[in-house]
């Protein structure tokens, strides 16, 4: 299992547009992803629940990666999200 | 291909797209199912069919709009990819045994519900996206192709009927013809083809259904055949008598400008019948020389409430300007009958065709009335602007219209309101006009005989009913007596009579009228031209002596 931090930096927060990249991003792996904000956790893989966290600029997002491909995904969402977030 | 036949009401050949005409949005209903699977492949079949669609938006919305904001369509196809959307909507139709329809609403509604109660303003307005994708569902799941109604193709309007409430609120530009399962010739669908100079079919059997919806198909208005996926070789034989028609339209045209004079010298009066402002440009293309009824009740069909005095006056001016001093008709409300408004509140009756409407309604309700015309009369500043009342039967009715607009004219001038002069005739369309046309002439400044009522109350035919079109004669001796009658009448008393019925423009009784003496014909836009065409190339002295036919 693999995890990191992100601190939102981009204005709008995770928007529906980025929130759409990133599971187009993240579809692409086998392996389990969660996000989660403030105790809230949501699978990575779904629209509804990564726009339903609502996260925001300043907020501070934890990504949880479990499965084979793991470090590859991590790697994947870590580029996405200072690219884009 | 299929083949169906239907009563033409207008010539004309139209090739396009299907796009069927149901009858306001469709409510969601639940009903109980008993194959809960067999529901459950309906919706993934309907899901992805709408992925489909969205990505035919995204791909069209990324070469006009650019990727970025092409997006929402990705998102939306994500969304309904959603596994909790999809699982949502599966458990509903298993564990309550519903329709598919009504699991999606509900799911819709749901994730709009949990947007809605963010606290972040962008993520609140995402329920909209909801909504849009269940609705996306809804209408692929009730087989209703949610993209056509937006497109920007002209379409076959396919129809079990419409309405005349129904027929004003379609968009003119993006309808190359109608086709009807029902309805009669005399039907306002009719009516609405032959001003928009399209063809229409009607009492066309088929069945509706809606796997046509969106088909390619040709309508040909000569033949009342209606081909649902056309052959090849029918395809292009129709695109040439199209072609054929676009053709004859043009040479029309060079008889634009000409007087309408026949080959002995004798004139007639070429006008339009409109039923919208908007018709006006066709008036002119068509080289009307004035507008002979203008049907003001679009402007009561289309409102949710009574117009205000000065929207009406807005729309009669404009006719006035528009027509640039040409002499504007326009019929007082004709309401009632199968022209409803629910705000009028007529109440059910037994027998409508005889009821409660035009001038009826007009004289029990002045205050109604007085709206119209205080508008009228202060549009005709503005233009030559005649008032026409409808369904007259007494002289009686006459004085009582005219006490009212002397009422009207009398506040007009005392709150120093501006109005021209204004001729004011009446319909001739029931019997009891036609008999009592030498008094009524003494006190109308002119008669337009509406043939469509006259025949129907002369007759004693239902226009509205289809299964009595053959009984149905516009062509009638006693029809054509009365004409005469009426004609004669009228001239005795040194005015004129026009004829705005739907017979006005059949051109195999042009001649007739010439030999009759009728001094105008109201037509729609599109029938001008053939009829100057026939006018000018009649000799009315030798056809009167039996020697031309």
């Amino acid at each position: 299992m693999k995890t990191f931090d992100y601190t939102i930096t981009d204005a709008q927060g995770i928007h529906a547009r980025p929130a759409g990249e990133l599971i187009k991003v993240v579809k692409g792996f086998n392996c389990s992803i969660q996000i989660s904000k403030d105790g809230k956790s949501a699978d990575c893989k779904k629209i509804f629940g990564v726009m339903g966290l609502a996260a925001k600029q300043g907020n501070v997002v934890t990504f949880t990666f479990d499965g084979e491909d793991e470090d590859a995904a991590c790697e994947a969402v870590s580029e996405f999200m200072k690219n884009n977030l | 291909m299929n083949v169906y036949q239907g009563k033409s009401v207008f010539g004309g050949i139209a090739i396009g797209r299907i796009s069927i005409y149901k009858k306001g949005e469709q409510q969601v209903k639940r009903t109980k199912i008993t194959d809960a699977s067999a529901e459950i492949k309906r919706y993934e079949e309907a899901k992805q069919t709408a992925i489909e669609q969205l990505q035919g938006l995204y791909d069209k919305a990324v070469k006009e709009v650019g990727e970025a904001n092409a997006a929402i369509f990705e998102i939306h196809q994500m969304m309904l990819e959603d596994d909790d959307y999809q699982d949502s909507v599966k458990n509903i139709i298993e564990t309550q045994q519903v329709n598919a329809e009504y699991a999606v609403a509900i799911t819709g509604d749901n994730f709009a519900s949990m947007f809605a109660a963010m606290d972040d303003d962008y993520m609140r307005e995402r329920s909209a996206d909801v909504k849009d994708i269940s609705e996306r569902l809804i209408s692929v799941l009730a087989g209703k192709n949610k993209e056509k109604v937006n497109t920007d193709e002209p379409v076959i309007i396919v129809a079990d009927d419409l309405a005349p409430s129904e027929t004003v609120q379609l968009d003119k530009d993006k309808i190359l013809a109608f086709v009807t399962v029902h309805g009669s010739t005399n039907s306002h669908t009719a009516i609405l083809a032959k001003t928009m100079n399209i063809p229409a079919l009607i009492g066309t059997d088929m069945m509706l259904n809606d796997e046509i919806d969106g088909a390619m198909a040709v309508v040909d208005g000569f033949n009342g055949k209606f081909y649902i996926n056309p052959d090849e070789e029918t395809l292009s034989e129709m695109q040439k008598k199209l072609d054929e028609e676009i053709e004859k339209k043009k040479l029309l045209q060079t008889l634009k400008g000409r007087e309408n004079i026949t080959l002995d010298g004798q004139k007639i009066m070429l006008y339009a019948n409109i039923g919208n402002i908007k018709d006006i440009a066709l008036v002119r293309q068509n080289d009307a020389g004035g507008i002979g009824l203008f049907r003001s009740e679009f402007i009561y069909l289309e409102s949710e409430d009574y117009p205000s005095e000065n929207d009406q006056f807005n729309i009669y001016k404009t006719a006035a300007e528009m027509m640039a001093g040409k002499r504007v008709i326009i019929r007082t409300l004709d309401i009632g009958a199968d022209k409803q408004a629910d705000y009028f509140n007529l109440g059910h009756e037994e027998n409508p065709a005889m009821g409660l409407r035009a001038i009826r309604i007009c004289l029990t309700r002045p205050e109604i009335f007085k709206t119209q015309l205080r508008a009228l009369f202060r549009a005709s500043a503005y233009g030559k602007i005649a008032i026409m009342y409808p369904m007259i039967i007494s002289v009686d009715e006459v004085r009582k219209i005219k006490e009212i607009v002397e009422e009207v004219k009398k506040e007009l001038d005392e709150q120093n309101l501006e109005y021209g002069e204004v001729e004011q005739g009446i319909m001739i369309e029931t019997p009891a006009a036609v008999i009592m046309s030498d008094e009524l002439a003494k006190e109308v400044d002119f008669f337009s005989i509406g043939t469509n009522d006259l025949t129907q109350y002369t007759l004693a035919i239902d226009r509205q009913n289809p299964s009595l079109d053959d009984f149905y004669d516009s062509h009638h001796p006693a029809i054509l007596r009365m004409i005469k009658m009426v004609v004669d009448n009228a001239h005795k008393e040194g005015k004129w009579v026009g004829i705005c019925g739907e017979l006005g423009a059949d051109t195999t009784l042009t001649k007739e009228f010439l030999a009759m003496g009728v001094d105008e014909l109201s037509v729609s836009p599109g029938r001008i031209l053939p009829l100057r065409k026939i006018i000018l190339e009649t000799d009315v002295e030798k056809y009167r002596k039996g020697l031309e036919c």
